[in-house]
């Protein structure tokens, strides 16, 4: 569908990559750990190791989370476009195939101390 | 059948209103709520410039409603003599 | 002279022929395409104007009468309030919050309204419907001023009031309003009235002002009770005037019902995604609380809702298409909002406070199959680990924020409250997010419109800002330290008690 209008409707995006100044944005969310509310936006290079993202990004915000501590990374199940998809934590982020706006989730069965699981 | 409602400001001037409007709607509910009366009825409500002249002792305009109305509910039909709420059921 | 004058007074339907039809005429050296050049374009078939009426018939002169008695109640009381330091007479200064996100969302909103509705009153060739718009562009304008009349008393003596205008543009919970109101604007003049005049007023408008402003009589707060009546009011005739509008665009030509039916789905969709604001302010921001949102819903909603649906069923209209993922909803979306406004508020311009216990007590027995289940635990978390770092509980990680509805994607999905709605589409090579199925069919509908959205969030990580949270807190007109954070260890908190002891002393 496209919008309804009077004569051709031009429309530009807001948040291509090219008004990130090199740098991209992706999107990391843990599944059935809603103590933080949403998932998180981060904004690095695409040249960052995925191991770099998780290490000084994410980890530092997890840590109020009491099932962070016992996270195995080796066996967490990663998410990407909703597939299951295994990342290689020493590859940048475009090497992993991780693109401009990209979400993941973090699967980890059995961990869910704050929020109960149906 | 479904409930119309109308909710008028808790005050002097509508609380003869509110008797009229319950004089000639017995099916009606009056909820008293903080700084607000809200009647419900099931499927119709009748306010007449009558009943409330009465009640009021002086002449009346019922657009003079507009005033004190907060909301209402269902399908208005309003002339000189009555406003009427409605659901088509 | 001695003139014969029929001296019979109008009735009240001559009376509005006269002040509405017979100010109309045809135009005769510009064709009426060209006079109205916006009513064919949205595919709406309109055959007969002069079927549309007025149900109260109000005609501008009565219009004017009403309105001042109205303008003159509000200011006497406006007045008193301002003479006998209303300001310190409310519940306690965590009512303030409630006040000034309603100001920074909500106000801005019915300037917006105002702005829309003198357009289409232009716009559409009917008198009829031209007076109503007219009336309640005035309305609208009448209700930003009152709102922020009424409020810049607070203005004098609490944090976070100052900078609305702002707020509303550049501060990031508020854009759900913003958004709704710009995207209804953007829009045809068929759409703006359904968007508006029916989705927002008739069916959602109850649940803003009536809950809001009752709040506001519990909490001591008249100046706002009176604006709000105040408003309120003219409210009754706009969910009239919407109402009307939908009978006749469904009775001028049967193709209509489609279009009309999709505009429904789409702005009841996004009418709840803005109330999810207010679903906070009645379950956790007033100190004396009148009714949980879920109470709210089923009398607003669900009772007056169906009614309504059921009665425009003769027109094969059907409940919105989001209708039952919303009831499904209102027993979370205020938990789960409130739980995000929590831990991101060093970036609020009003305060927020874990609940007490007596608080939680309340939710439980009012959100019987979810608080304690789901949202308990995590304020209870949150508690624990507060006392235990000895810091406030901040969530630095920024969110990522729906496309068409602007807040951060942080609803679950239908069916399993434990799980983040993730939903995506990509237009054009370009990702989009949405946090609900009814967000993403906005989008996928009409994708140009929704991707040229400014997102608060990605934007705070591009020129000029940069990722720079203090330079963002500048930009915003957010002082850190005054206007944001804990209500426990806020400014309000502590100069509202220090008021109130102050006029029961004479130390």
């Amino acid at each position: 569908m496209t919008v309804v209008a009077r004569k051709e409707y031009v429309a530009v995006p807001r948040d291509r990559v090219e008004n990130f100044n090199g740098k991209q944005l992706v999107f990391i969310s843990w599944d059935h750990h809603l103590l933080l509310s949403a998932p998180i936006m981060f904004c690095l290079l695409p040249q960052a190791t995925f191991g770099e993202l998780i290490e000084s990004h994410l980890l530092p915000l997890l840590q109020a989370d009491p099932d962070t501590a016992a996270l195995d990374w080796s066996k967490v199940e990663w998410l990407k476009e909703g597939q299951p998809w295994v990342p290689d934590f020493e590859a940048s982020l475009a090497a992993n195939g991780i693109g401009h706006k990209e979400q993941l989730r973090m699967h980890t069965p059995g961990l869910n101390t704050v929020c109960a699981v149906n | 059948m479904s409930t119309v409602f109308i909710a008028l400001q808790a005050n002097e001037e509508t609380r003869p209103i509110i008797e009229a409007i319950e004089l000639d709607n017995p099916q009606a509910v009056v909820n008293r709520e903080p700084a607000m009366v809200k009647i419900n009825a099931p499927g119709r409500l009748v306010i007449r410039k009558d009943t409330i002249e009465e009640q009021l002792g002086r002449s009346y305009d019922l657009q003079e409603l507009q005033i004190n109305l907060i909301t209402l509910s269902g399908n208005v039909d309003e002339d000189e003599d009555t406003l009427t709420l409605t659901w088509n059921e | 002279m001695d003139m014969k004058t029929a001296n019979k007074k109008l009735s009240l339907k001559d009376k509005y022929k006269l002040f509405t039809r017979d100010l109309g005429w045809e135009p005769t050296y510009r064709t009426k395409e060209e006079v109205f050049p916006y009513v064919q374009y949205e595919g709406i078939k309109i055959h007969d104007w002069d079927k549309w009426e007025d149900p109260f018939r109000l005609t501008m002169d009565s219009y004017w009468k009403y309105q001042a008695e109205k303008e003159r109640k509000f200011y006497a009381i406006i007045d008193a309030h301002a003479q006998n330091n209303g300001h310190l007479h409310i519940t306690d200064a965590r009512y303030l919050s409630a006040l000034k996100v309603f100001l920074q969302a909500i106000s801005p909103g019915e300037y917006a309204a105002h702005k829309g509705f003198a357009r289409v009153g232009r716009e559409f060739p009917g008198v009829g419907t031209q007076v109503a718009c007219q009336m309640q562009a005035i309305d609208e304008i009448r209700h930003a001023q009152t709102q922020i009349h009424a409020l810049s008393n607070y203005n004098k003596f609490y944090n976070g009031f100052h900078g609305f205008a702002e707020h509303r543009d550049r501060i990031w919970y508020t854009s759900v309003a913003r958004s709704f109101f710009d995207d209804a604007m953007a829009a045809g003049p068929f759409e703006f009235m359904i968007a508006i005049g029916f989705s927002f007023e008739y069916v959602l408008t109850n649940l803003l002002f009536v809950p809001f402003m009752s709040g506001a009589a519990y909490n001591g707060d008249m100046a706002t009770v009176t604006f709000g009546f105040s408003a309120q009011s003219d409210e009754a005739r706009h969910m009239t005037l919407g109402l009307e509008c939908i009978k006749f665009m469904l009775e001028q030509d049967p193709d209509n019902l489609p279009i009309v039916q999709a505009w429904i789905d789409k702005w009841f969709w996004r009418g709840i995604r803005v109330l999810s604001l207010v679903s906070t302010m009645m379950d956790y921001m007033l100190p004396k609380r009148v009714m949980s949102w879920r109470e709210a819903w089923n009398i607003y909603g669900i009772e007056n809702g169906s009614a309504l649906f059921k009665d425009l069923a003769r027109y094969g209209i059907r409940a919105p298409k989001g209708w039952d993922h919303a009831e499904e909803a209102i027993d979370h979306m205020s938990h789960q909002l409130m739980l995000g406004l929590y831990q991101w508020k060093f970036g609020t311009s009003f305060h927020v406070w874990i609940p007490s216990d007596e608080d939680m007590d309340w939710l439980s027995k009012k959100y019987p199959t979810t608080f304690d289940k789901y949202y308990r635990p995590r304020w209870e978390h949150i508690k624990k680990h507060e006392a235990a770092t000895g810091a406030p509980f901040n969530n630095f990680g920024l969110p990522k924020l729906c496309q068409c509805c602007q807040l951060p994607t942080l609803f679950t999905e239908p069916g399993d409250p434990t799980l983040i709605c993730h939903r995506e589409s990509v237009y054009q090579g370009e990702r989009y997010h949405f946090c609900s199925d009814g967000c993403k069919d906005i989008f996928d509908n009409e994708p140009e419109k929704y991707i040229q959205a400014w997102l608060p969030m990605p934007g705070l990580m591009q020129d000029p800002l940069n990722g720079d949270l203090a330079g963002w807190m500048d930009w915003v007109f957010l002082k850190n330290g005054e206007d944001n954070g804990d209500y426990a260890t806020s400014q309000d908190k502590h100069n509202f008690e220090l008021w109130r002891s102050m006029a029961s002393s004479n130390q």
